[in-house]
């Protein structure tokens, strides 16, 4: 239990001025606009909307300039924020397969229809620094192709789906719409919809770490990554006011199907069977972790033995959250004076009846 | 809709700067909220929520014709915009005049900046060769 404390006003107004000289840094150095973080630390911006679960990029970049770069901070930012706004709605499911592709790769497909491209990608970099970026250069000029991608590249897995051995991800009957366990609190068992969501939510760090142990073999799964896709998708929204859909723009994602080995149980056949990520912005470790995490999950609905952390979907969905996990942690901060008072007065307590009862028995004398 | 949605609006005030918009009944002044963002297990299966987008929207009357804008973000000037233009893109005596001094520059544009980015993907297309073991 926390008891309320009171006091401190003036210390707390002043902390508040010293955070924000603290965050302004040397004055003699130009301050940082909220433009440039918006343009130029765009993976950044990416977690915080993730985690904070709100597509906004200028948002992101205001909450970590006000964070001083603190993702989590940030993240927290855009959740309380969130909580200010009324909700107008829910798009239409987003079509990843119409997206206007700047990533698309395979590590199971050599030849995809459509290709496969690179995009803007550290995966081939040295990790060596470039200590040109230390003084301003002119705006880069990447090279061009004569002839643009196909506007429509089908999802890999779809492709495959007509063999039979890759298990089907289809609708239930009637299409319903989904859980949402930012209105009604999760339960469990989870529906994969509430899955999905939570993990889309969930703390990068946490579900790497998961996805990792996975791969170690604690989860019995070796995935492959089948297609990971990255661009600009439309959204749209049918207002009740309207009566028909309206495109509303563009919102950047990153797509990740894994493809894993299954030797088939009592509920299944023997198939590969798949893991789902989807994440705002250029996202791909976040992607991949969470179709990993996604599939370790399956565990209950494929008959699998739920035998490591990764598939147990209380541990995962309940501990992933980055603002309660970091909220509950870091709450421990704040004054706990009466709890702690109340335990030392226990500890006190058991102390002295354990003397009294020592004092009180009889002496048992043990000769040598 | 999708094409005014889409531009920014420094680019909705300078193309429609030139042009003289009656003004119109504010019927739902732009109000800032958002709307959940959905997408599928496996890009075709069961529907989630993948998180929320802030999103403005705005209704305005020009006579009988409501004018309706829906856009990403939190632009509430740019939403009034989009609507007053919604509106009078109704109205067949102004539509012309609309359609080619604002909403096709603004296509031309924005097909454009999808185009050259594409290309630029594009130069990035990879093969890969597999290797066998004790070739060549």
């Amino acid at each position: 239990m926390y008891v309320a404390v009171k006091g401190g006003e003036a210390a707390i107004a002043a902390t508040h001025d010293l955070v924000a000289q603290a965050r302004r840094g040397d004055p003699n150095v130009p301050e940082l606009q909220v433009a440039q973080i918006r343009e130029q630390m765009k993976l950044a911006t990416a977690r915080v909307m993730n985690e904070g679960s709100l597509y906004d990029e200028d948002l992101a970049a205001l909450a970590l300039k006000q964070s001083q770069g603190d993702a989590v901070e940030a993240a927290f930012l855009m959740r309380a924020y969130r909580t200010t706004l009324p909700r107008f709605g829910s798009s239409e499911p987003v079509d990843t397969a119409h997206m206007a592709i700047r990533r698309r790769i395979s590590a199971a497909f050599k030849d995809l229809p459509g290709g496969q491209v690179l995009g803007p990608t550290y995966d081939y970099t040295h990790r060596l620094f470039d200590f040109a970026l230390e003084a301003e250069g002119a705006a880069p000029q990447p090279r061009e192709c004569d002839c643009a991608l196909a506007a429509h590249m089908p999802r890999v897995l779809d492709l495959l789906g007509a063999e039979g051995l890759m298990e089907t991800e289809a609708p239930p009957s009637g299409d319903p719409a989904p859980t949402d366990v930012t209105r009604d609190a999760a339960v469990f068992p989870a529906g994969r919809d509430a899955r999905l969501q939570m993990l889309s939510r969930g703390d990068e760090g946490f579900l790497l770490g998961l996805a990792y142990s996975v791969q170690r073999g604690f989860g019995g799964n070796h995935p492959f990554a089948g297609e990971i896709r990255m661009g600009e998708v439309s959204v749209m929204f049918a207002p009740e006011e309207l009566g028909f859909e309206v495109d509303i723009g563009d919102v950047t994602l990153t797509e990740c199907q894994m493809i894993n080995q299954f030797t088939g149980s009592s509920e299944a056949p023997p198939q590969f069977t798949r893991g789902y990520g989807l994440a705002f912005g250029q996202s791909e470790r976040k992607a991949m972790s969470m179709a990993i995490v996604d599939r370790a999950l399956k565990t209950r609905d494929l008959g699998e033995a739920c035998a490591y952390p990764a598939q147990q979907e209380e541990f995962v969905l309940y501990h992933c959250d980055t603002i309660e996990a970091s909220g509950f942690v870091e709450h421990l901060k704040l004054p706990h004076y009466v709890d702690f008072q109340g335990e030392l007065e226990l500890i006190r307590k058991i102390r002295r009846e354990q003397d009294e009862r020592r004092a009180k028995a009889p002496k048992i004398e043990v000769e040598a | 809709m999708s094409v005014l949605a889409r531009a920014s609006l420094a680019e909705l005030t300078s193309l429609t700067s030139g042009i003289d918009l009656p003004q119109v009944e504010i019927v739902k002044p732009a109000e800032i909220g958002t709307l959940m963002v959905e997408g599928r297990a496996g890009g075709g299966g069961r529907r989630f929520n993948a998180g929320e987008a802030t999103l403005t929207r705005c209704v305005v009357r020009d006579g009988a014709r409501l004018g309706f804008a829906y856009a990403l973000g939190r632009d509430k000037a740019k939403a009034l915009l989009c609507a007053r233009l919604d509106a009078l893109l109704q109205d067949d005596a102004r539509r012309d005049v609309l359609m080619t001094q604002v909403v096709t520059p603004l296509a031309d544009a924005q097909q454009r900046r999808t185009d050259d980015a594409s290309r630029r993907v594009a130069a990035t297309k990879v093969e890969f060769f597999t290797m066998v073991r004790g070739e060549g």
